[in-house]
């Protein structure tokens, strides 16, 4: 009684269209195909232009997007694999990108045709665990699915496993992540991120999470002269520059700010930077007679930099 | 039934087709995504099409971009009520919309008896007719063998 009695012009019955996928790719063969098909190079290009440093990064964001390429090529000619698993951690010291390069993963992965959609959700623990019984696993579903189809980014995952405290609803979030992880790794990519050494004894409590995990980033530390590239590079997209001397000036900043505790990397160049446009500011403020040019008012000068408390301290 | 010949319940979209695959439905589901709708899962074992509210699985979705993540809550739904009859709704948010603007079912019991017509005499021998689903026979939650 349920089977209908009718059928639709042109549809073949109990043969459900599906998705033709390989087909669609428009049968590349060779390396050079895919990529002007995909216009990864662009993000590979921007990537390389963009960011500062990083080199083991990079590479390993080129040895991925020439694997999914092969893949690519791969499926063009019918050698099915499965998918690889691309779930992947991000340790390193504060400021030192590793944001930044999610959001370009994201990118990377939905020009290759890895993911779908290409967007990138980031959630700390607060988004992923509730608080109280019950609570936590609506939660971490819905984060998951909004995620779906993109790149879900994990930031300071250490935190969501907490050892001090048995009851805590972390472990549950960790739960559904793995599961989810491991069932549906066509629809989504997981990247943690956290410091190194939380990061690791995280990954030691939690195996199932480490082993799931097919690669592990280690973002290294900047060099003081790619530190002041990026001061740079900052200064340019906030329309500043440096006043003759100032460049100088802020590479021995750098230099003695290193040796202090807390230091952030990018973040800390750019805290410098927007304090020294503060002072900028109060010094052009305080002659209120001048007629200001254009020049004036995109130029920090050696004494913005030089009143600073690092150099207090040093001398 | 000249109307409706295979006894299928015919509430919403594409409801005298052949059932949607899971690929159709995904695809659905995207074209609605595209648009910006929440989608929501409901499900009901009581038929009637003047049953216009169902219940609710889980929370209306917003934010979501990939069909992905409304399949997994609909295969939830499935898993816990098979025998259910199980609709996708997308809800449109747009000022001066913001209602359902798509509508369809994803999920049949296996046996769908129908729906008989039932005559009351009224004053004057003047005749009212309703219509009767004989799944509501028995009690919620033990129609459709479930």
């Amino acid at each position: 009684m349920n089977a209908p009695l009718y059928s639709i012009p042109g549809s073949a019955q109990a043969a459900a269209t599906p998705a033709p996928t390989a087909v669609a790719d428009g049968g590349a063969r060779t390396v050079n195909e895919v990529l002007a098909q995909s216009q990864v190079e662009a993000v590979m290009d921007e990537l390389e232009r963009d960011l500062v440093g990083l080199v083991p990064v990079k590479q390993r964001i080129r040895d991925i997007s020439a694997l999914l390429v092969i893949d690519k090529l791969r499926r063009n000619l019918g050698l099915e694999a499965q998918a690889p698993s691309l779930h992947m951690s991000f340790t390193g010291n504060p400021g030192t990108g590793k944001t930044t390069v999610a959001m370009r993963m994201a990118q990377i992965l939905h020009r290759l045709g890895y993911v779908r959609k290409g967007h990138l959700v980031a959630v700390t623990r607060d988004d992923l665990v509730g608080q109280y019984i019950g609570h936590t696993a609506p939660k971490t579903k819905e984060v998951l699915k909004k995620a779906m189809g993109g790149v879900l980014f994990i930031d300071e995952a250490y935190y969501l496993y907490r050892p001090e405290n048995e009851r805590d609803y972390g472990q549950e979030a960790i739960e559904i992540l793995l599961q989810v992880m491991e069932n549906q790794r066509d629809d989504l990519v997981v990247i943690l991120a956290g410091y190194k050494d939380r990061m690791d004894t995280f990954f030691k409590s939690n195996p199932g999470m480490s082993s799931r995990i097919a690669h592990h980033l280690d973002f290294p530390d900047y060099a003081g002269d790619e530190l002041l590239q990026i001061g740079e590079r900052m200064l340019d997209g906030m329309h500043y520059r440096f006043g003759t001397g100032a460049r100088e000036v802020f590479a021995e900043y750098l230099g003695l700010r290193l040796k202090q505790p807390h230091f952030a990397n990018a973040r800390s160049v750019r805290n410098a930077l927007d304090r020294a446009r503060l002072r900028q500011a109060s010094r052009l403020f305080a002659d209120r007679d001048r007629a200001l040019s254009k020049d004036d008012l995109s130029t920090i000068e050696v004494a913005d930099l030089r009143a600073s408390r690092v150099f207090a301290a040093a001398s | 039934m000249m109307t409706n010949p295979t006894g299928r319940l015919t509430q919403g979209q594409f409801s005298f087709l052949p059932d949607l695959t899971d690929a159709e439905i995904a695809l659905q589901i995207d074209y609605g995504l595209k648009k910006g709708y929440a989608w929501s899962v409901e499900y009901t074992d009581d038929p009637h099409p003047r049953n216009t509210y169902w219940e609710m699985f889980g929370n209306p979705m917003f934010d979501l971009k990939d069909a992905a993540g409304v399949m997994l809550e609909l295969n939830a739904c499935r898993k816990t009520f098979p025998n259910h009859y199980i609709r996708m709704m997308a809800f449109d948010s747009t000022r001066n919309t913001e209602s359902i603007t798509m509508s369809f079912i994803v999920n049949r019991p296996a046996k769908e008896p129908g729906f008989g017509l039932s005559r009351q005499e009224g004053k004057g021998r003047s005749m009212h007719y309703t219509v009767h689903s004989y799944a509501t026979d028995t009690p919620e939650g033990e129609r459709y063998g479930s």
